[in-house]
């Protein structure tokens, strides 16, 4: 079997991790038919381009999926230095123009630093643990730098105002620095500190329409129009699909447009409509899938840097769908984290597929070693 | 801590991630699985009431029609436009554009303004009814830029006899707040166009003439915009209300009262059917139920004649000599010989106070008492037999009395005796108070539709109660405790008013088989040792009222009748015409009509043409652009048939 395969398809290609590719084509093109039915059957304006997008950025992963560990190794800190220029500058533009902006415009495409500062900021901390002794891992030194790497970027992110991509990044941070070995106590000492400020956070740091929002996510029904508006329509979306849905194409929620934003953030909900809990079970399924692998990639690695990049790439996409599906569920309040391969737009493809094409790196070398 | 136990560590909490990551999956299907099957019915009905829009579609208004099936109300297919407070953007903008395409007059412009300041929410405010179909489709192009008009195709009402009936019936309006929350916020209320009785019949009939909404279930966006029509259940029209008035006469009689300010009401005496009521001037109730315009109402409020006061239900007066009858009636009771005579010499004199007569008659009996309307006659005999007696009598023939019609609000009037005035006014009563009662002045208080029942139970003998819809025919019974003779002798003595020597010769109908017989009254509307007598020489607000109330035909009466002239100094010369002319309608139309048509052409016109008039005088004394040319009022009433037909 093995020898038939290997003498009818080239080795380069035979060495893909195929099963994780077919996993990644399988939602790809569940979340295109999705965007299809939510353009109201048709390829335009959206499942066509995001098919072009798609196929490009899984080509990218593809390509990167050859790099070697020494090269992100050496890229980690001079791409996180640019990526903190790029958010730094997007800062800056918005202040001289007035009015918050998010993105640089490229020309042929816009380019969202704090989306890109995602992996990278996991590639730098993976980078710095690789470097630090195991001894040093119990003292202040193990700690300081990762907070400033972490901090910085957060920071410059919070101001914009961009709630969820600050979460995002310090999750998955702080997910590295756990993984890393820090000692358990810091972890739990900041969750009780993170507890208590909490409500003090809430007062002082968050933006009006932020409090609103967190408000709203508490009691949706007292604001059915306003900003409740989102969640209430979309858990009709998901709750009126019941067992099998109501058929491919026949969602009206999304189809008479009272389910807000049905191809962007709540595209979940669009297909929970049409294809029922049984297509939300298996997109949350391959979902799952695919993050073990993400995992498993990391256990099976032999080098920190490996492991630890792995393991905070895995859990960078988990915290997209995660929070994406816990706020289109009504569990969490609307932070506006599109649904990874699914949603309508370039910037989390682009995130996504790239940890996928870095995992798969790290794959390959994992296989090579073997 | 090494290497080893840092791989060792990566493991544990590797997987401990992994497994807080499967954990949160199972959290999200688990919640998925609660939301989709456990809480399935409700969120499928929340998308379903999503989906699916019920837009009501409002019933026809029941007709209201006459004896003879003859439309008194009825609904004419109209294009309308409205505005909907909570969808209106810039108010000012919008208003501006459509008094642009529909050519609103300024005042009606103004009205808007107010009208939509004072809405709230989705009860709509009128714009324009009755519009052409290019008015309406200039809006209807236009509507993408015009938030929170509604433009619609639908039925307004529509009465034919138009100022002659408005009393009557009174008219229809948008429905107010307080209507709304009265019906348990019945959202039919809040349907644009959608109008309740306000007064008269409108209002008392609301329920038979409302009918059911119809409901027109289709899928819609969330932007409003209609994806298609799944079903539609037609509306159920309201029913029609058969009068017992006979349009043709109810007219007439309006018409015929021409510009003076009273009442007629003509009863059938042999049913109790009310076959006219009216009460001049009127307002025209078309303008009512279109949403009248400021000027318009405010003519109507200002004018000294209160076109607004159903003056047959409401308008107390004091009968007058109308009265005698139940003087006489009284004195019949009490025993007296109705050949007895009495001496007139101009007066009586009770202790050393002249009440004055009208005339020197010499010896009166009865008879001619009537016919003369000799005051010391009835002076004597309401001295002798007393106000307990005279009391009697006019409550016997309901004098005082509230009948079971459907109208919003009737005057009980006041029918005084010894009770009556201690209780008022503390204060006893004195021959002098049952000289001014007997003579129909004092303290009575009378509505026409009262003293329109009384001649109809003079006539008849019967126990007639007036009634406004059809129902049984079966007549009336006979009055309890009264001698039929009694009100045979009162009869030949109306009879003598008209037709022989008496004071209402005008009334003579110009028939040579069909008498009328009545009574005449001259009501003073100050008192008279204050003023003198009210006649011309004083202004029109302290001349006398004239009264006149008839029957016909004398011998075998068919038809009563009770005219109020307000002010009309006598009611031999101001109000008998206008009943004679009225009756005669019943028996020969053509003369009537003939007859009036010449009083019209002297007056400058029918009532339409007169109220015309009347407002463009106001309108240019206040300093009001003129109205525009309207369009023709006299349309088909309802070219399509649409309207509910009478049943």
């Amino acid at each position: 079997m093995s020898a038939l395969y290997d003498s009818v398809v080239p080795e380069r290609i035979a060495q893909l991790p195929w099963r994780l590719i077919s996993l990644v084509l399988a939602i790809g093109i569940f979340g295109l038919a999705i965007l299809y039915s939510a353009a109201g059957g048709s390829l335009t304006p959206w499942a066509a381009t995001q098919a072009v997008r798609f196929f490009v950025f899984l080509g990218m992963a593809i390509f990167i999926s050859h790099f070697r560990e020494e090269h992100w190794k050496m890229l980690a800190y001079p791409v996180y230095a640019i990526t903190l220029l790029g958010l730094l500058g997007v800062e800056i533009i918005g202040q001289v123009g007035g009015g918050s902006q998010r993105w640089l415009n490229l020309g042929f495409m816009t380019l969202q630093p704090s989306e890109i500062m995602k992996p990278v900021l996991i590639l730098a901390l993976a980078a710095f643990y690789d470097r630090l002794p195991a001894g040093e891992l119990r003292g202040f030194n193990a700690i300081w730098p990762a907070a400033l790497l972490i901090g910085m970027p957060a920071a410059l992110v919070v101001i914009q105002p961009d709630l969820g991509t600050t979460v995002a990044l310090a999750v998955g941070g702080i997910a590295v620095m756990f993984l890393a070995g820090l000692p358990l106590r810091l972890f739990i000492g900041g969750t009780l500190a993170v507890a208590a400020l909490v409500p003090i956070a809430f007062t002082f740091l968050l933006e009006e329409y932020q409090r609103n929002r967190v408000l709203t996510f508490l009691s949706p029904e007292n604001d059915p129009l306003g900003t409740g508006y989102h969640i209430t329509q979309s858990k009709i979306a998901i709750g009126s699909g019941g067992l099998f849905g109501k058929g491919y194409l026949n969602g009206t929620q999304s189809h008479l447009a009272y389910l807000p934003e049905g191809h962007t953030d709540f595209v979940f909900a669009t297909m929970a409509e049409e294809f029922g809990l049984l297509g939300g079970l298996l997109l949350i399924g391959a979902f799952a899938l695919m993050i073990r692998w993400g995992i498993r990639v990391g256990q099976r690695s032999q080098s920190t840097f490996s492991k630890l990049t792995a393991a905070g790439l895995s859990v960078t996409i988990f915290f997209y769908v995660a929070i994406n599906l816990m706020m289109v569920m009504g569990l969490a309040p609307v932070v506006g984290i599109p649904l990874p391969l699914v949603s309508y737009g370039g910037s989390a493809m682009m995130t996504v597929l790239f940890c996928i094409g870095v995992l798969m790196s790290i794959d390959r070398e994992n296989r090579r070693r073997r | 801590m090494n290497d080893t136990v840092r791989k060792e560590m990566f493991s544990r909490r590797s997987v401990l991630v992994n497994g807080a990551q499967l954990g949160v999956a199972g959290l999200l299907g688990a919640r998925m699985a609660w939301i989709a099957i456990a809480e399935n019915d409700r969120w499928q009905m929340l998308s379903e009431s999503n989906r699916v829009q019920l837009s009501l579609i409002p019933p026809r208004r029941g007709w209201l029609v006459d004896r003879n099936g003859q439309p008194i109300a009825m609904n004419r297919s109209d294009f309308r436009v409205d505005l909907i407070p909570d969808r209106v953007q810039d108010a000012d903008a919008v208003i501006a554009t459509l008094a642009d395409l529909l050519t609103l007059p300024e005042d009606e412009v103004s009205r808007i303004r107010t009208e939509l300041d004072a809405a709230s929410g989705y009860q709509p405010v009128q714009v324009a009814a009755g519009l052409e179909w290019e008015q309406y489709a200039a809006v209807n192009v236009r509507l993408p830029d015009l938030p929170g008009v509604s433009p619609l195709q639908g039925f307004s009402r529509y009465y034919p006899a138009a100022g002659a009936v408005g009393h009557l019936v009174g008219y229809v309006g948008a429905p107010s707040r307080e209507d709304y929350e009265a019906e348990g916020n019945n959202p039919l209320l809040l349907f644009p166009g959608f109008k309740v009785g306000k007064d008269g019949l409108e209002k008392t009939f609301e329920q038979e003439l409302r009918g059911e909404p119809g409901a027109r279930r289709a899928e819609v966006t969330a932007r409003g915009e209609l994806v298609r029509e799944l079903d539609t259940r037609p509306d159920e029209p309201g029913e029609t209300v058969h009068l017992t008035v006979d349009a043709g006469l109810q007219e007439f009689a309006a018409r015929r009262l021409g510009n003076e300010s009273g009442s007629a009401v003509i009863l059938d005496c042999r049913t109790g059917d009310v076959l006219a009521m009216t009460s001049m001037p009127s307002f025209d109730p078309n303008s009512f139920s279109d949403g009248i315009s400021h000027p318009e109402y405010d003519m109507l409020t200002a004018d000294e004649r209160v076109p607004l006061r159903n003056k047959s239900l409401l308008g107390m007066y004091p009968p007058g000599s109308t009265f005698k009858p139940m003087t006489a009636m009284a004195a019949l009771a009490g025993g007296v010989d109705p050949e007895e005579v009495v001496y007139c010499n101009g007066g009586y004199t009770l202790g050393n106070r002249r009440f004055g007569c009208l005339g020197v008659h010499g010896g009166v009996n009865l008879h001619r008492a009537i016919a003369k309307s000799c005051n010391t006659y009835f002076y004597t005999m309401g001295r002798r037999y007393g106000i307990s007696r005279i009391a009697w009598a006019a409550r016997t023939m309901g004098l005082g009395d509230e009948f079971p019609i459907p109208v919003p609000n009737q005057n009980y009037g006041t029918v005084p005796d010894a009770e009556w005035l201690m209780g008022r006014y503390n204060r006893e009563w004195t021959d002098s108070d049952t000289l001014n009662t007997s003579i129909g002045q004092g303290y009575l208080q009378l509505t026409p539709i009262q003293l329109a029942v009384m001649s109809a139970r003079i006539a008849s003998g019967r126990h007639v109660v007036p009634k406004l819809t059809q129902g049984t025919r079966r007549p009336p019974p006979l009055l309890e405790g009264v001698e039929q003779e009694h009100l045979a002798m009162i009869r030949s003595g109306m009879d003598e008013v008209v037709n022989g020597n008496g004071t209402a010769g005008r009334a003579r109908l110009p028939l040579d088989d069909v008498r009328l017989g009545g009574k005449t009254g001259t009501a003073q509307v100050v008192n008279i040792s204050s003023r003198g007598r009210g006649g011309m020489g004083v202004p029109w607000r302290y001349r006398d009222h004239g009264l006149f109330v008839c029957f016909a035909p004398v011998e075998e009466p068919m038809y009563a009748c009770a005219v109020v002239v307000e002010h009309g100094m006598s009611g031999g010369r101001a109000a008998s015409p206008v009943a004679a002319d009225s009756l005669l309608y019943l028996f020969d139309r053509e003369q009537a009509e003939e007859r009036l048509d010449r009083y019209e052409a002297g007056w400058g016109g029918n009532i339409r043409e007169r109220m015309a008039v009347q407002e463009a005088e106001y309108r240019a004394v206040n300093g009001l652009d003129p109205l525009p040319n309207l369009p023709e009022v006299d349309l088909p009433p309802d070219p399509d048939g649409e309207g509910s037909p009478p049943a």
